[in-house]
């Protein structure tokens, strides 16, 4: 009789799957996890402490660098708390460009998920392939923020520049173009047996169980929950657009890869749409709003829906000129929360499967 | 679909311990706090946990607990607050009735040192296990380096 015992793996905190320092202690029985603990904190930095010294308006860079594949994203949740605490109306034209740069912010992040996804999964040229498209929309966002990936568009009562000149018939030529590039990844990538092999029927997730651990986003919508911000409280002018939320079926690593990919083609979508209506609207991008901030006293909650999931501000101001309290939600952390019940069971080459599909940044998760 | 207005109005005749300020934040006592959170869940179906966090107010020598709820199902949100001592931040942790209150609570005790009794891992998420001091309380000072 062979002697047996669990012993420990460490998993990260330099593992390439892992998109950033993370680790997660795996105690193995053989080849099967029996438990993880997933250890985070080697990125924080302490960015809710250090707004508090940061007036409201340069708290907004900072926000980028927490998930700096969709900054946008992270800009306007910010800005929208802010704006409910002093009760700025945005203009319409500022709301249907925060639309397309939000958008397109969620596009980039959806394509480096679905690229790097490819990659974990040991696909290289579908790496390559999504970055491909990738950089034509990062050029278009950097010609309209000045920066590659910490954008900083969003404003506090609007955004910061109307789009360049001929800046919108570029985003047009491109967006009548992605749906082609979706269908290439569809017949590469998701089509692939190696890559259905390694991620259906793996990392199961129950709605219920989804919806208990507060999970958002694709994970919670590859499990077949109907939940996404955008058309539940319709923010912003969401409900101006035409679009569906796609499902999952049996909650696993594919139906959460394949979410994100048919998310993509809604994205689309919604920028086309959005380009065709903001022909008709001019007028001012940012609200009139005084040189120095200072809300009334009291607090606000908003939240959006991002890439990742629920990105949540909570802000609380003692009528200074500095937030008394920011609380971010961070989807990546809070997804992160179900990792070790989600990971017993399975085989250490499933972690990669797993951890991936959760598509967590770790800007975001350490804050 | 959204009808927050009627909600609020229904628990304000539920349960006559806790108040609505002119937000309609519900704020309840804290030992009122797990049995009315399982009545929101049970009840009004109020399932998802979407935030929990705290504040610290130091001059009135309060924490603040807030939690942001969702419901999947009906599409409404409800904001409830409770306040703890300072000197003995101590207060039930919600994760029997949310899971994803399991980090988040972590995350509130590790930079804020209040103690969700019931939680079944309560360690610091964020900074080091040995770190001494909570940093988002108002009187904490850097130890060394810089100002």
């Amino acid at each position: 009789m062979l002697r047996t015992q669990e012993f420990n793996i460490n998993f990260g905190p330099q593992h390439p799957s892992t998109h950033g320092v993370f680790r997660v202690v795996l105690t193995m029985d053989g080849e099967r996890i029996v438990r993880a603990e997933p250890i985070c904190g080697y990125l924080h930095r302490g960015m809710e402490k250090l707004a508090e010294s940061r007036t409201y308006p340069q708290f907004i860079p900072y926000t980028d660098r927490m998930d700096y594949l969709a900054a946008m994203l992270q800009n306007w949740g910010y800005v929208m708390a802010v704006e409910k605490l002093m009760g700025i109306e945005v203009p319409e034209r500022a709301e249907y460009l925060r639309v397309i740069s939000g958008e397109l912010s969620r596009l980039t992040s959806h394509v480096l998920a679905t690229g790097v996804y490819a990659l974990d999964m040991g696909g290289f040229t579908g790496f390559l392939l999504c970055f491909r498209e990738r950089e034509k929309m990062m050029d278009l966002l950097e010609e309209l923020t000045g920066s590659r990936m910490t954008l900083s568009y969003a404003r506090i009562g609007g955004v910061a520049a109307d789009v360049p000149e001929g800046w919108l018939d570029k985003l047009k030529k491109l967006m009548d173009e992605m749906p082609g590039y979706i269908d290439e990844y569809d017949g590469l990538i998701t089509g692939n047996e190696i890559f259905q092999a390694r991620t259906k029927a793996v990392g199961v997730l129950k709605p219920e169980t989804a919806i208990n651990y507060s999970l958002s986003g694709p994970v919670l919508r590859g499990s077949g929950v109907n939940y996404d911000l955008r058309k539940v409280k319709s923010y912003s002018i969401y409900d101006r657009f035409d679009f569906d939320v796609p499902l999952g079926e049996n909650g696993d690593c594919f139906d959460r890869f394949f979410c994100r990919v048919r998310e993509m083609r809604q994205s689309v979508r919604i920028i086309q749409q959005a380009i065709e209506q903001i022909k008709e609207i001019d007028g001012p991008i940012i609200a009139k709003v005084p040189k120095v901030l200072k809300p009334p006293k009291g607090e606000a909650y908003e939240e959006i829906e991002s890439s990742k999931g629920i990105i949540g501000y909570y802000v609380v101001s003692d009528g200074s000129n500095k937030p008394y309290r920011v609380h971010v939600r961070r989807p990546s952390f809070i997804n992160l929360g179900y990792l070790d019940e989600m990971l017993r069971g399975y085989l250490i080459a499933d972690v990669v499967a797993i951890l991936g599909s959760i598509d967590i940044v770790l800007g975001e998760v350490d804050c | 679909m959204i009808d927050n207005a009627a909600l609020v109005e229904e628990l304000r005749q539920k349960f006559n311990y806790i108040e609505v300020n002119e937000q309609s934040t519900v704020i309840v006592p804290k030992d009122k706090l797990l049995e009315f959170m399982q009545a929101l869940k049970d009840d009004y179906a109020l399932d998802f946990l979407t935030n929990l966090t705290a504040v610290d107010y130091i001059d009135e020598n309060k924490f603040e607990v807030i939690y942001n709820i969702n419901s999947t199902a009906k599409g409404y949100t409800l904001m409830v607050k409770t306040s703890v001592d300072r000197d003995n931040p101590e207060l039930p942790s919600v994760f029997p009735i949310w899971g994803g209150a399991n980090w988040q609570e972590r995350e509130v005790y590790d930079l804020l040192g209040i103690v969700f009794t019931g939680h079944p891992n309560l360690k610091r998420i964020l900074l080091d296990y040995d770190y001494e001091g909570h940093p988002l309380r108002k009187d904490f000072q850097w130890k060394g380096g810089r100002e």
